[in-house]
């Protein structure tokens, strides 16, 4: 089960929220760019996420998964097709 | 016509961090040449260099920055955001389109690269970071102060090695007069990482020595190479007219005269291309040699290339004709940010009326026939100053800094 606080871990790892965001609050439905996270940044997160769990994302998911909890169910989708 | 005077100055400089820090280190002969300490140079030929070594990005930058952005970025970054406080510029207050942004840079971000290949050769292609599509490249530091201070003016880079501090500016004088009220402008540079060291060794020309003090020799008998540093120089340029109606607190000089040449090719009868700069930039400020107080020179520190220049500025003013002074002995040649800083050290000299020194040069050659400013400064009107520079690949560039209201 992936959740939301399994993406703030890589979210912080990631280095790229600035120091006035905090990961820790009510995240889930804010979008990724209001979180101080661009494309560039999305791309950091998918390129973890494949190391961690070996789930490759679409070119287009950057606009496809605009939110945490967006990207959480993505996932969780996704690791259920593999079981 | 519009005149182009520096109203904000930002420095970080091996010898000092900040402009007065530096300014003061550089009138006392306090050098920042020291044994490379960020890496262990041991195994290679070059180990003495001019580091930023109090600088941290965690007590500069924004954090989510840091990550993206080599340390030639945050340099740039820390010196945009000081030249901009200097002129009391606040980017919010002005329209994003009256501004822009020109850096120098020599070789892009070498320590993030490094990086990342490291991680591509040992991992695999999908563990290198995001990031280094845009922290390598050479306008990334152009393009974060940018985004960061929200300046959508005509931006650009410029990639002249050493020329480049001085092209980067004259590009702004271009901007301005086209109608850019503010531009931010200058070079920093980073390249010590065993990557960057390594790539430069190539070029022969850099000093091998191990005694700091005795590396970097220019125009001195005994002169083997130059040595490199960190850091450099952004500098707030705006029209003389529109800074005084905004009450700007500093004017520190005119960028009155600018002309860049190139060299022909290895082997050709033509001349080096550094005294038609010279000549050029004079021209263009509309200057005689006899009226230039100093000049800050290129400094190279190979024999060869001191006595082209040595050549060019005995051509242009005479035996002994001007003072001449490399205060880049202090800080070994910043690269991209070597020329800036030298415009910054010009605007100080007129600013307090005195020319910093040239440091550990014991010999000068006698045939050089140069006025070397040696060990101390020297107390003397500076109204009109010419930088020269030049960069690997054959860019001749110079400038002529005018002390504001005097032409």
């Amino acid at each position: 089960m992936f959740t939301l606080d399994s993406l703030r871990r890589i979210m912080d790892a990631t280095g790229v929220a600035d120091d006035g965001v905090d990961l820790g609050g009510d995240i889930g439905a804010t979008e990724f760019t209001d979180l101080g996270f661009d494309s560039l940044a999305m791309l950091e997160i998918q390129a973890r996420v494949k190391q961690e769990l070996g789930i490759s994302f679409p070119e287009d998911s950057a606009t496809l998964l605009l939110r945490p909890d967006d990207l959480v169910a993505y996932v969780n989708s996704n690791l259920v097709e593999v079981v | 016509m519009t005149t182009a005077v520096v109203t904000g100055l930002g420095v970080l400089a091996p010898n000092g961090m900040g402009v007065e820090e530096c300014w003061a280190a550089t009138l006392a002969g306090k050098t920042g040449i020291r044994p490379i300490s960020g890496f262990d140079a041991s195994r290679y030929s070059v180990t003495v260099a001019g580091e930023l070594a109090g600088f941290h990005a965690v007590d500069r930058v924004p954090r989510g920055l840091i990550v993206q952005t080599d340390k030639w970025t945050q340099h740039g970054l820390v010196c945009a955001e000081n030249a901009l406080a200097d002129a009391a510029v606040d980017p919010a207050a002005l329209g994003e389109y009256e501004m822009a942004v020109v850096t120098a840079s020599s070789s892009g971000g070498n320590e993030f690269g490094q990086r990342e290949i490291q991680r591509l050769w040992e991992k695999g292609p999908e563990f290198v970071g995001a990031y280094q599509s845009i922290a390598w490249f050479y306008a990334a530091t152009t393009g974060q102060v940018s985004i960061r201070h929200g300046m959508r003016g005509p931006c650009g880079v410029v990639a002249t090695e050493q020329a480049g501090g001085l092209d980067a500016i004259g590009q702004a004088r271009r901007l301005l007069r086209a109608g850019t009220p503010v531009i931010v402008t200058g070079g920093t540079d980073a390249s010590l990482c065993p990557y960057g060291l390594v790539a430069q060794t190539a070029t022969g020309r850099m000093s091998t020595r191990a005694d700091p003090d005795r590396a970097y020799l220019p125009f001195d008998a005994d002169a083997c190479g130059h040595v490199v540093g960190e850091g450099g120089a952004i500098a707030v340029v705006e029209d003389h007219a529109a800074a005084v109606d905004r009450g700007a607190p500093h004017h520190y000089g005119e960028i009155a005269g600018y002309a860049a040449t190139f060299d022909p090719p290895p082997g050709s009868p033509r001349p080096p291309g550094l005294r038609r700069a010279a000549l050029a930039a004079l021209e263009d400020a509309g200057v005689t040699p006899g009226e230039v107080d100093v000049v800050f020179a290129d400094a190279a520190g190979t024999p060869a290339l001191d006595r082209d220049e040595a050549a060019a500025i005995a051509a242009v003013f005479g035996p002994e004709g001007v003072p001449v002074t490399a205060p880049k002995t202090m800080t070994g040649r910043l690269l991209a940010g070597g020329a800036a800083l030298d415009v910054a050290f010009a605007l100080l000299a007129i600013r307090d009326s005195v020319v910093p020194p040239t440091v550990g040069v014991r010999r000068p050659g006698a045939d050089y026939h140069l006025d070397l400013v040696l060990d101390e400064p020297r107390e003397a009107r500076v109204r009109i100053a010419l930088v020269l520079a030049r960069g690997h690949g054959g860019f001749n560039s110079a400038m002529v800094v005018r002390q504001c209201g005097t032409d």
